[in-house]
């Protein structure tokens, strides 16, 4: 474990514990598929990659941003009003992002609509700011965040490559499996731009790893 | 009236809050093993959009949109606070569940203690806040956002019990492993979700 | 340190919460304002170029780009629906009008006579944009709008200089349902509209969806494809185009303009 700060080591080292809370939440300890948190707003746009980056982009930095406040105010948080401070600076957060993708991907927000404010009430935000940053140090909630954030992204990202590159034979919009409409031989999979894929998707991954790791497995 | 009737067939069915939008899961999957609990939860969810949607489309038309502050003084009409909608609607959300979890408790303490801790986990279920984001998105005005948010809080309902009853006759079957629990539920409410789009083109 | 628990302190932290949140929001949204605006204006405008040909569906554009094809090529005018008037340059900037927001106002529109489409209120005044090649009126778009099977359906109309022929068409913003009524978003259906005419032979607005397919333009100029599955979607499109040629939208503007009245 080093002791050296973290400015001279170089800020990027990271010991084991905080290796630990960053990589745990990608598959081990995966938000969605272990925790079952946060699949609220993540479904819905998971039609293209497009949508499903920015998206994710705004769960990161909100859930890392929001993890960092809280926990630096962690001790000074009168306790009655816990819950509702918490919840003014991830709104806060997620207005900023929300403004911010107004005025740069004016299109891309159109799409996404109401998902960018649906980030408030995602479990993970909530869930790691209460149950870990308010009992943690701000360089393990920063971790931590970023650590869940991108296990959601992981799972969010990978639906969104099925169904776009089966619903539609695209990747971030560029075509990879050619329509038969376009003159190609790739007739798409329709029922892949609907809702219902998504969770069939999702059933698919929690199979695999749970088959692969029999540990997560329920027991009767 | 059709029109009425037409939004309120639309977000109870077609686009119904758990299966066509995946909003409200963490306490979908959580409330939905037993049907008691779903009913119960699916009751609370009902009262508290119907209170909520109504609610935040006043606090949108008369505090936040352009000009809506010209009652207080005509200086303000050109303030446009659309900006700070979501922490409103969270806050307005956050004390109606307040209000209505002191109703539960004082007039059907039955219901309040089978709930236990998710009639004020309902202030941050999805269902809630995307109930008032689509009011604001879709524009409605008054009747329409009462309409609204009585049939999305029923659509939610009907998905929770739905799946409750499916769930409770799935401990009876075989499943695979990695699929028991939390697999085959996904499962179940994929299907669900495509059983709903059924609805699609109906229209009175 | 204070007690948190306090309630002088529990007030303090809540103000200054409050304080820091809002200042934060409100720098955010105060200064990101005008891009939020242009891009609105741009989102609008793009499809206006997507309606008259000038630019494919899909290709992302940049305000300057829009800015450029809009100095050059397009004129934004205003027009007085009940009256169809044109109306002079000065009176008002066209290129800034917010149609939508004058519709919902009292102050700026009228109650619609009862109508297919769904129209309830219509602005006062409409924008119409000219699209000038070599000097010339070369098109005239029109923005339409109705009631589809779940939401309001917006588009732009592009005319030739007869106000009859279609020379494209764009619907960019619906709430039909994917892959059967938000196929009238796809550019294989939009393409069947050109070479349409809007009106037939008495003059009355007559463009139609059919059930199935229709004949060549040049035989039968009024029809367009029907998109299967899709009906109802079908019958709100074939309603609202010709509310907004007759009488109560662009009619009366789109027939004085035929007879020469451009200014």
């Amino acid at each position: 474990m080093s002791t050296v700060s973290p400015v001279a080591q170089g800020a990027w080292r990271l010991d084991r514990k905080e290796r630990s809370v960053l990589f745990d939440p990608l598959l081990v300890n995966n938000p969605i598929n272990v925790q079952v948190l946060g699949i609220c707003s993540a479904l819905a746009v998971t039609t293209r990659m497009d949508k499903a980056l920015v998206l994710s982009i705004g769960v990161v930095l909100v859930t890392m941003l929001a993890n960092l406040a809280v926990s630096v105010l962690r001790e000074r948080i009168p306790p009655s009003i816990r819950i509702i401070v918490m919840l003014s600076i991830i709104a806060s957060l997620v207005i900023v992002f929300d403004q911010v993708l107004k005025a740069t991907m004016y299109e891309l927000s159109l799409e996404l609509s109401v998902f960018v404010g649906l980030i408030i009430t995602n479990c993970i935000v909530m869930g790691r700011a209460e149950g870990f940053a308010m009992s943690n140090p701000p360089r393990l909630a920063l971790l931590d965040g970023l650590g869940n954030a991108l296990g959601y992204a992981l799972i969010l990202l990978a639906v969104a490559f099925v169904r776009e590159l089966l619903g539609a034979g695209k990747l971030f919009g560029m075509t990879v499996l050619p329509l038969v409409k376009d003159g190609g031989w790739y007739l798409p999979n329709g029922m892949m731009l609907l809702a219902p894929s998504a969770l069939f998707i999702i059933a698919g991954l929690i199979w695999a790893q749970r088959t692969l790791q029999p540990q997560l497995q329920e027991k009767d | 009236m059709e029109h009425y009737v037409n939004l309120g067939l639309r977000a109870m069915f077609l686009e119904n809050m758990a299966l066509a939008y995946f909003l409200g899961y963490c306490s979908f999957l959580a409330c939905s093993k037993k049907v008691e609990t779903a009913i119960g939860l699916g009751a609370a969810v009902v009262f508290v959009q119907t209170l909520t949607v109504p609610l935040n489309n006043l606090v949108l038309h008369h505090l936040l949109a352009e000009g809506a502050l010209s009652w207080i003084s005509p200086a303000l009409a050109t303030v446009d606070l659309s900006f700070l909608s979501f922490i409103l609607f969270i806050a307005s959300i956050a004390a109606a569940t307040q209000v209505v979890e002191m109703a539960v408790d004082r007039y059907a303490p039955g219901l309040y203690n089978t709930l236990g801790v998710f009639l004020p986990l309902i202030a941050v279920n999805c269902v809630i806040l995307g109930g008032s984001l689509f009011m604001q998105e879709r524009e409605y005005n008054f009747p329409e956002s009462v309409v609204f948010g009585v049939t999305s809080g029923l659509g939610f309902a009907i998905a929770i019990i739905a799946l409750a009853a499916i769930r409770e006759k799935l401990t009876y079957s075989n499943v695979p492993a990695g699929l028991r629990g939390l697999g085959i539920t996904f499962v179940a409410a994929g299907l669900m979700s495509l059983a709903f789009m059924v609805f699609s083109g109906i229209q009175l | 340190m204070a007690n948190i628990n306090s309630t002088r302190y529990t007030i303090l932290f809540a103000a200054t919460v409050c304080v820091i949140c809002a200042a934060l929001v409100s720098v955010a949204a105060v200064s990101l304002k005008p891009s939020q605006q242009a891009n609105a204006r741009l989102y609008m405008e793009k499809n206006v170029l997507v309606a008259a040909g000038l630019v494919p569906q899909g290709r992302r554009m940049t305000v300057p780009e829009v800015q450029a094809y809009f100095d050059r090529d397009i004129r934004a005018r205003l027009v007085d629906l009940r009256s169809g008037e044109l109306l002079p340059e000065d009176r008002g900037d066209a290129r800034r009008y917010d149609q939508r927001a004058a519709r919902n106002d009292p102050a700026t529109s009228h109650a619609a006579p009862g109508n297919p489409a769904g129209v309830r209120r219509l602005p006062n005044q409409g924008i119409v944009y000219f699209v000038l090649k070599e000097g010339q009126v070369d098109q005239v778009v029109v923005p339409v709008e109705g009631l589809g099977m779940w939401g309001t359906i917006y588009g732009f109309l592009s005319l030739a200089p007869d106000a009859n022929t279609v020379r494209g068409l764009t619907y960019y913003e619906h709430r039909e349902t994917p892959g059967l009524g938000a196929e009238i978003s796809n550019p294989d259906w939009l393409a069947l509209w050109t070479g349409r005419k809007g009106y037939d032979d008495t003059g009355a607005a007559a463009v139609r969806v059919v059930k199935g397919q229709a004949g060549a333009p040049d035989v039968d100029p009024n029809h367009i494809d029907g998109l299967s599955g899709a009906t109802i979607t079908g019958n709100a499109v074939t309603h609202l185009m010709q509310f907004w040629l007759g009488e109560h939208g662009y009619g009366k503007f789109l027939q004085r303009f035929r007879e020469g009245a451009r200014s």
